[in-house]
């Protein structure tokens, strides 16, 4: 097998069960994100800009949409002669097998597909985060600090710093303390869950670690703080991109209204770096004649003959006469029959919003206003009411 | 009878007229003239053969096709990159001198020059295009067709009185059964309102046996040297397809049936009902309207950025709308840009041109005005 100078492990076995009703046939890389795209897109399409062309993709929890999404890679163009996308879910051994016990334990399982490639470097990825990233750049870094492993980071405010693995630093950027979700940080500096790794000593950690029967085998809790332990030199490499977790329903909300408007915190429209994704094939949209449209992202295939505004639409979505929709996700063929009324709501793909319906909450400002999920193929007969409060906030 | 489709190829000979498209074939053949907001119109016959089962089409081309390898690659939207049969695309003859083969005049000439890809191909039957048509077709239906009435030949028309086609339409009468009795190329004065969509289905050795016994004979048209000339000797059946298909003929039906999209029945029709009109990828994000934006009736692909006001129109990928720009009864092609105050109505712009600001350009229904592909006015 020929020799590659950094492939990348990309960690895609997660559940995501906050973001409940959407998640509960698809693994959280594999929901629906800014009108086309499936979270894992952002970081696949990373890979191909960055020129890593050896990804595997470690999946777990519900990967049939997953696997048939990635296939052999061809819409990120990792559909290679040697290297491209490699598609690894757990596995059964001679001496019997089991499923990844973390973060570390699914890489530590295939450390016989990395070592067909003999990488100097391995680059491990999250695939249920929404950001744009040169991994080349964080590579030379690496190789600049001369480190053993370089991790991530980005700015996040003060007062969310306690969500995070937190990087405390010294001035050159080596990293001296990592304290995961702590209570009082020293700093607002959070791991991205990106790391470079010397493959040797990434190898050896992974070894270590594997027979440490009281290791979570996480990543985050267990290789860093270890590596740290023991002197290695850990550096952060700072990244000051849009970046977002999408794992609550909240945040994907709030991260597909960031594509909105002319100057979107974050820009779908960049030809320097495009977001690849598998293509539906879908006729142009149509707006209807009484119809309109504002401050909205429409896909291919969409049909609307009411109104939409500051909105997400995903492929193949209908909205009927007179029906007004607002501050919403649209998630691929979710139906809007005449009349109804949808805010500030993810609608899952393939439901179906009966005639008259209302949808969401009416009365509060946006912020105020809590969100309200409708599940994938679910249908609400019409005239019904839906919203966060009144019990059915999370249709089943 | 269910034919077994694996026994039928298809075969596009796309047949330059000259100049009917105007500005729009000026860079490129007719197969690839832009139509629909994201397709070409070769993406139609290619779809409907594809959909039907068929997995050896070649496309024969006759010249300025850059645009139509660069859309047509090895075919993998299609799904014809396959490792035995798949897409071919059969290439002029042309010199070093710059002149071509004097076999390129012609639908038969040009199969004549690739008769070996015929010949080699394994499957029985051929399924030959020889115009672009806006329509979605169940070839099968016609297989069972051809196969019931152990036809020769069997050529699919419709039923259609519009005038604009007469003088560019070839027209037939068929008897009770169906048999064609009588077939006129391009009559000036209507003969039938049986036009025929330019889709034959013949035996492939028949078909090769007849190319030969016509060219010898001096001859150079399917119709008009084998089709006619054989009308007694060959059992030739008529198909009439009674949903909707437009054959693309002259600018104005281009820019009528263009419009006619955005009837919902048609988009419904074309689109959808015997399988999806497949096209080349191209990665665009979706399409942003701004606060401003006021869009009405109207097909918009991906990629696009809506300031403006656009009405009854059609914007291709990646064209950009400024404010207070007005697009009316227009089609807009990729990546084109209509910028701020700029007025438009009864226009086609062609690819990556530019409307500069305030710019006021007026065309009519009967005669749209063509912007050149990578204009700036």
């Amino acid at each position: 097998m020929i020799k590659k100078e950094c492939i990348a492990m990309l960690l895609a076995g997660g559940q995501g069960t906050r973001l409940g009703v959407l998640t509960k046939k698809l693994a959280k890389p594999a929901v629906p994100f800014g009108g086309k795209y499936r979270i894992i897109d952002f970081t696949l399409s990373n890979c191909a800009n960055s020129g890593i062309d050896t990804v595997g993709v470690l999946t777990q929890y519900q990967p049939l949409a997953l696997h048939s999404y990635i296939g052999i890679g061809s819409p990120w163009d990792l559909d290679r002669e040697r290297g491209g996308v490699m598609v690894l879910p757990p596995f059964v051994r001679a001496d019997g097998g089991e499923w990844y016990k973390g973060t570390a334990n699914a890489v530590y399982q295939n450390l016989d597909y990395i070592d067909n490639y003999q990488p100097e470097y391995v680059l491990i990825l999250s695939g249920d985060h929404v950001y744009k990233m040169d991994y080349s750049q964080m590579l030379d870094f690496h190789k600049q600090k001369k480190a053993t492993a370089t991790i991530a980071v980005i700015e996040v405010p003060w007062e969310d710093a306690s969500r995070f693995g937190i990087m405390n630093t010294d001035n050159e950027s080596k990293i001296i303390e990592f304290e995961e979700k702590p209570l009082k940080p020293k700093n607002n500096l959070a791991s991205m869950g990106v790391y470079i790794f010397n493959y040797q000593e990434l190898k050896k950690h992974l070894e270590e670690d594997a027979l440490d029967q009281d290791s979570h085998n996480d990543f985050g809790k267990n290789i860093i703080p270890r590596m740290l332990q023991e002197g290695e030199k850990l550096f952060a490499y700072p990244f000051t991109g849009y970046w977002k977790d999408v794992g609550t329903l909240e945040s994907l909300w709030e991260a597909n209204m960031d594509l909105l408007g002319l100057k979107p915190k974050f820009n779908l429209f960049d030809r320097s770096w495009r977001v690849y994704s598998v293509n539906p094939t879908q006729p142009p949209h149509y707006i209807g004649e009484s119809s309109k449209v504002i401050n909205s992202l429409v896909n291919e295939g969409c049909i609307i003959y009411g109104e939409t505004y500051h909105s997400v639409l995903f492929p193949g979505v209908y909205i009927g006469e007179q029906a007004m929709v607002e501050d919403s996700v649209l998630m691929p063929g979710a139906r809007i029959e005449a009349k109804a009324r949808v805010r500030k709501a993810i609608i899952g793909s393939n439901a179906v919003i009966g005639e008259g319906c209302l949808i969401g909450e009416w009365g509060n400002s946006l912020e105020e206003t809590p969100l309200t999920v409708i599940g994938e193929g679910d249908k609400v007969l019409a005239r019904a009411k839906v919203s966060s409060q009144n019990g059915h906030g999370r249709f089943k | 009878m269910c034919p077994n489709m694996k026994d039928v190829m298809g075969v596009l000979v796309l047949i330059e007229p000259k100049d009917k498209l105007k500005e729009l074939t000026v860079h490129r053949s007719l197969a690839a003239v832009p139509f629909g907001a994201r397709y070409r119109l070769i993406d139609f016959a290619l779809s409907n053969l594809v959909n039907a089962g068929i997995r050896n089409v070649g496309v024969f081309v006759q010249d300025k096709y850059r645009s139509l390898m660069d859309h047509l690659g090895i075919g993998q939207e299609w799904d014809l990159n396959r490792k035995r049969d798949g897409l071919f695309i059969l290439p002029p003859e042309k010199f070093a001198d710059g002149t071509t083969s004097w076999l390129m005049n012609g639908d038969i000439l040009m199969l004549r020059l690739h008769l070996d890809y015929l010949a080699r191909s394994k499957q029985e039957y051929v399924i030959l295009m020889t115009s672009p048509v806006i329509w979605n077709v169940d070839l099968m239906k016609v297989m069972e067709f051809h196969l019931r009435k152990n036809a020769d030949v069997t050529m699919v028309y419709h039923l259609d009185g519009k005038d604009e086609c007469v003088g560019t339409s070839t027209e037939i009468n068929t008897d009770d059964e169906g048999k064609v009795t009588q077939i006129m190329v391009n009559p000036l004065l209507s003969q039938s309102s049986q036009v025929l969509l330019d889709t034959f289905i013949i035996k492939r050795q028949l078909l090769m046996e007849l190319i030969d016994i016509a060219i010898a004979l001096g001859g150079n048209d399917f119709v008009r040297d084998i089709l006619i000339r054989n009308l007694e000797k060959l059992k030739i059946y008529g198909w009439e397809f009674n949903g909707y298909a437009e054959k693309i003929t002259s600018l104005e039906c281009y820019y009528r049936t263009s419009m006619e999209l955005l009837d919902s029945n048609v988009y419904q029709e074309v689109f959808f009902k015997n399988g999806p009109i497949f096209t080349k990828i191209k990665n665009e994000p979706p399409t942003i309207y701004a606060d401003t934006a006021v869009v009405n009736n109207s097909l918009i692909a991906n990629g696009c950025k809506i300031e403006g006001t656009v009405e009854n129109s059609i914007l291709f990928r990646g064209v950009k709308i400024g404010k207070n720009a007005v697009v009316k009864n227009s089609i807009v092609m990729q990546k084109a840009e209509v910028k701020e105050k700029a007025i438009l109505e009864y226009v086609i712009i062609d690819k990556d041109s530019t409307i500069s600001e305030e710019k006021r350009l007026i065309g009519a229904a009967v005669y749209p005005l063509v912007i050149g592909k990578g204009t700036t006015l």
